[in-house]
């Protein structure tokens, strides 16, 4: 048998490409000659009434093929964009149209649409439209929702999109009865995924074929393929999506149609023309999405140990001007606010608000880093309360590892039970707490002292739900060549796909990693798939794609013993070959695809062999009535849950007694993903997400002025971290607990580096300075706010 | 982020850099691009016509003697601060060129455009103000030098006419017994500073004869304060310095902390180039 390859740092088969620059991205796409390029106007305003639009001087461009407005929308194109997940608490859900009716709710909403020979002039004809504003007041941030002094839309009472509450057990009766109580009020902020690569969409309408192909940079080619074809009045058969490379997605492309991904292919058909748009910086700060704004109030009860014996959490979520992904945000910060602990009683009640800002979609994490922060900082308030170790605080209310399957009492954002499959915390913390040397600390921490210095620890734990359903599916297919091609339906945005699943089917057929190529997100290939979010590829599609492979390899076996007249269980497949274990019988699998689809015609020397006067039993059908031609198969994996994923982060800071600066010294990671495909791409799944974290908690924010104006919509002000920000060295550990709900054993790894960074930092900050973080992101200048507010009460 | 159109003018000299700006009111003239060709993108900045000033040939020269170093209007940032020559004739230009943003923009951005971009957030700016330097500049009615005193009207606004091309910058060396030091904030590494600055001092013998300091992201052009007393006085030279300043808030740092920070990294700045100073007379 050959080398397993399933948990083996394979090198990534993309990074040939990607590392040379040869990833083909959407904006890289070559639909022809005679492309032309969209150009979208966008809202100056945060809030107004169009009273008119004015495109008069636009037509007369050179240059200029067309322009589109509202008033230009035929049919349903004209309706507002789709609610993606509807949810009953969701009583006032607000979708915008392809292009702005009356009103405009943030900054940055599309308002006309122009095509023209090339984006300059586009952009040109953009400046050119003129519209007529009643300017109306604008309601910024969460305070401004919730005094409701002011609505974002008229017939949303109190900018009130949702309320919801869950519960198990009585939280109020509990923290009543409790021996020691608290109250925190906790914030963070506002960020967004800003992928390298933004939105694009490139569009060719074939008037011959009557077939409409669409190139976009999603995390969901079949979702958009679906919208794309009721939007525009099309048969399911008539639209072709096609996501090549992906420049990182992080969230914001799960969401679906954007305007751009109907008003392209709209514009392909309309003009007869390919047409492609590919979203600048500027816009995809102000018109795509944001995430993370949130704004908690907790109270919690516990006994003298520091267990937790009710806990009682409100929130309110900003989830900006619409709601097309629904309330899976602060659904996800509800329940997952529970991480590895087991609280007495708990209750959680929120209220998911409008505001005239840019709408709010998932981003990596998803919520959980907001109810990270919520229970960490609680944990570390009880531990400060009863002057307890903070990591023994959290020993005493972890889940034990006899007590799963656990049932939390709550539904999770599938609709299913929230309840972990499998885990270990206590291990998890033992090895967190070797790893960064947590009980020296305090010795360093005194020395750093002596020295004038303030250094200080803080940790965090999690608990993410990975791997949601529905299904994925897979397609796995031997070609006479012996080379083994697997098609996936969800989209790659740069998590090693193509080598991990290429793994798996390398180990369940015999054969060698270099003949398995896969592919992803193309619709023509695979039409039922779901999407790449919620951590969940691995799991969905890598359960899927050992379903396929295995089903391929009992039908080579199948067909190999009747070749060999050799017993199926007598049969192994090693480097390609089908053999008969102890002798030299043997077919390479190529040989065994070509013996599964008979043939009346050879094309080729090795395809003689499947004509009729070479093989078959003239007595019997060359297909049986149960078989099919060809050595594939195709197979779906649809989990009856989600698998929960855990870890821990501990951080390490230094804080300069002048300036206020914060200097992440050490930083350290346990993971538990359940089995590793390949721990080096779960390592840079780590890595990333860490940085992406690094961000969230010390640079990244959204100014918006009062006017709903964002002011720091570019990368010179909006400070995502430079390599110079994040730790050189990030320290990872590894545990291993098994998911039961798929064969492979495998969780999710995609999200878990960004969930806890925040909450980690904070507490270490606090640490170092004795003062309580109870908000994050937070900045030197920050930190020297609330120092001088220590000084002068 | 596709500039509006505009006329493109490749001059071959400088004189007919002149003629073409004289001729239009609207044309702006382009150097290393690097503040220039993101305004474009955004269309923050619409010029009728660029005036490449990098087909003139002479212009990119880096010339050191006793006096001072004069940088040539198309010499890239990364060129001055490779200079030996120039590092050692006025240290100033090195310390301060390693904080002006990154590498690649080093590469392609020009200190003298910087200087006449008088971006108050720049460092070098402020160096040309602190040394009391100069521009030359060519015009229609011939050249002229402008004084760093003269020269920084406003923010991103100079006393350059607009049909003035600046052809150098001219450093002052660093005087016998002098010092200097510089230390700038950012919130990342090659960010524009929240506070940055700059101080040159010079000691003949024992005795502190000059102590000045130059502020990098404090005010609307750069600002010269004369420290001297205050340090003879023994008085904190942060508090001096700040007596002077009215740091104003963005959405990086608030009034409040950009103060705090002028008073820390004065002290530290100033300490530095006094610690320079001896150092330097110690290995003459």
């Amino acid at each position: 048998m050959t080398t397993r390859l399933f948990g083996q740092r394979v090198p990534r088969v993309e990074d040939q490409r990607f590392l040379r620059g040869r990833g083909r991205y959407v904006d890289d796409v070559l639909v022809g000659p005679g492309t032309l390029h969209a150009a979208v106007l966008r809202s100056p305003h945060a809030h107004a009434r169009i009273l008119d639009i004015d495109v008069s001087e636009v037509l007369d461009l050179d240059g200029v093929h067309a322009v589109w407005t509202y008033d230009d929308l035929d049919g349903v194109m004209a309706d507002p964009l789709p609610l993606l997940i509807p949810h009953p608490a969701l009583t006032h859900g607000r979708t915008q149209f392809a292009l702005a009716r009356d009103e405009v709710n943030h900054v940055g909403e599309a308002i006309a649409f122009v095509v023209a020979e090339d984006r300059y002039v586009a952009e040109d004809a953009v400046d050119r439209i003129r519209v007529g504003y009643e300017l109306l007041p604008p309601v910024v941030g969460i305070e401004a929702a919730r005094a409701a002094t002011h609505l974002v839309h008229d017939d949303v009472p109190g900018n009130v999109g949702a309320r919801m509450e869950q519960h198990n057990g009585d939280a109020p009766a509990a923290i009543a009865a409790a021996p020691h109580t608290l109250s925190l009020d906790l914030t963070i902020e506002r960020s967004s995924c800003q992928p390298m690569e933004g939105r694009g969409v490139v569009s060719r309408w074939d008037p011959d074929t009557s077939r409409l192909t669409v190139w976009t940079s999603t995390q969901t080619s079949t979702g958009v393929r679906g919208c794309v074809a009721a939007r525009l009045g099309l048969d399911l058969a008539q639209v072709d999506v096609i996501t090549p490379d992906v420049g990182g997605g992080f969230g914001v492309k799960i969401n679906h149609p954007w305007p751009e991904e109907l008003l392209v292919p709209m514009a392909a058909r309309a003009l007869g023309r390919p047409v492609k748009f590919t979203e600048d910086r500027r816009e995809h700060f102000i018109s795509s999405a944001h995430e993370r704004g949130q704004v908690h109030h907790v109270e919690v009860g516990f006994d003298d140990d520091g267990r937790v014996l009710g806990l009682d959490v409100t929130f309110w979520h900003d989830h900006g001007a619409y709601t097309p992904y629904g309330l899976i945000v602060p659904i996800i910060t509800a329940t997952q606010l529970l991480g590895p602990y087991k609280p007495g009683a708990y209750r959680v009640r929120f209220e998911s608000l409008f505001t005239n800002t840019v709408m709010v979609t998932p981003y990596r994490g998803a919520g959980r880093p907001q109810g990270c922060f919520v229970m960490e900082r609680t944990i570390d308030a009880i531990a400060a309360e009863l002057g307890l170790d903070r990591a023994a605080v959290r020993a005493t209310n972890f889940i034990q590892p006899d007590e799963f399957p656990y049932d939390h009492g709550l539904v999770f954002q599938d609709g299913r039970e929230l309840e972990y499959d499998s885990g270990d915390y206590p291990a998890s913390l033992d090895k967190l707490k070797a790893l960064i040397g947590w009980d020296d600390f305090p010795a360093l921490k005194a020395q750093a002292a002596a020295e004038g210095r303030r250094i200080g620890i803080g940790l965090a734990c999690y608990v993410e739900g990975t791997g949601v359903g529905p299904y994925e599916g897979a397609h796995v297919h031997v070609e006479t060549s012996g080379k083994v091609k697997v098609a996936i339906g969800l989209t790659t945005q740069g998590q090693g796909h193509a080598t991990v699943f290429a793994q798996i089917v390398a180990d369940e057929l015999g054969v060698p990693l270099e003949d398995v190529e896969v592919v992803s997100g193309d619709t023509r290939k695979m039409p039922y798939a779901v999407g790449t979010f919620a951590s969940r590829a691995a799991v969905m599609s890598g359960s899927a794609v050992q379903l396929a492979a295995r089903a391929v390899r009992e039908k080579a076996l199948r067909i190999a013993a009747e070749a060999l007249e050799a017993d199926v269980a007598d049969l192994e497949i090693v480097d390609g070959l089908v053999q008969v274990r102890g002798t030299d019988a043997a077919l390479a699998l190529g040989t065994v695809a070509v013996l599964s689809n008979p043939l009346r015609y050879a094309f080729d020397e090795a395809s003689k062999a499947a004509t009729q006067f070479a093989v078959g039993d003239p007595g019997r059908p060359p297909v049986a009535e149960d078989d099919e031609p060809g050595l594939e198969a195709r197979d779906f994996y649809s989990p009856q849950r989600a698998t929960f994923a855990s870890g821990m982060h501990a951080v390490i800071v230094e804080t300069d007694p002048d300036t206020a600066e914060i200097r992440i010294v050490r930083y350290a990671v346990v993971h538990d993903c359940g089995r590793i495909i390949n721990p080096m791409i779960v390592e840079g799944q780590i890595h990333g997400g860490v940085a992406q974290g690094v961000g969230g908690a010390l640079y990244e924010r959204m100014a918006y002025d009062d006017s709903g104006q964002l002011l720091n919509a570019s990368f010179m002000d909006f400070l995502m971290p430079y390599v110079t920000e994040v730790p050189d060295t990030i320290e990872i550990d590894h545990l291993e607990t098994p998911s039961p709900l798929n064969r492979l054993g495998i969780k999710g790894a995609g999200e878990a580096g960004v969930i806890p960074v925040s909450a980690a930092i904070a507490a270490a900050i606090e640490d170092a300075e004795g003062l309580v973080i109870t908000a994050m992101p937070i900045s030197p200048s920050e930190l020297h706010a609330l120092r001088q507010s220590k000084e002068t009460p | 982020m596709k500039p509006a159109p505009f006329a493109y003018h490749r001059p071959g000299t400088v004189a007919e850099a002149v003629r073409l700006l004289a001729a239009d009111p609207d044309a702006k003239v382009l150097a290393g691009g690097q503040s220039l060709v993101p305004l474009l993108s955004m269309r923050l900045a619409t010029p009728s016509a660029l005036v490449d000033l990098g087909g003139i040939p002479g212009l990119d020269a880096v010339r050191v003697d006793a006096d001072g170093v004069r940088v040539g209007a198309l010499a890239r940032h990364a060129r001055v601060l490779a200079d030996d020559d120039a590092a050692a004739c006025q240290p100033l230009l090195r310390l301060a060129l390693g904080h002006v943003a990154h590498p690649t923009i080093r590469n392609r951005g020009t200190t003298v455009g910087s200087v006449v971009h008088a971006d108050p957030a720049a460092e070098m700016p402020v160096v040309l103000r602190l040394l009391g330097g100069s521009v030359d500049v060519e015009g229609p009615a011939g050249r002229r030098t402008i004084g760093a005193a003269d020269l920084f009207v406003g923010p991103l606004e100079t006393s350059l006419h607009h049909d003035e091309v600046a052809t150098s910058a001219f450093f002052p060396a660093l005087p016998s017994g002098g010092g200097v030091a510089f230390e700038e904030i950012a919130r990342r590494h090659g960010d524009y500073a929240m506070a940055g600055v700059a101080v040159v001092v010079r000691r003949e013998g024992e005795q502190v004869v000059d102590v000045r300091a130059g502020f990098v992201s404090i005010s609307d052009t750069p600002v010269v304060v004369d420290l001297t007393d205050a340090v003879a006085r023994g008085a904190d030279p942060g508090d001096a310095a700040l007596a002077s300043l009215e740091p104003t808030a963005d959405v990086h740092a608030t009034a409040d902390y950009r103060a705090h920070l002028v008073r820390v990294l004065t002290r530290r700045v100033v300490g530095a180039a006094l610690d320079d100073a001896a150092s330097r007379s110690l290995t003459r």
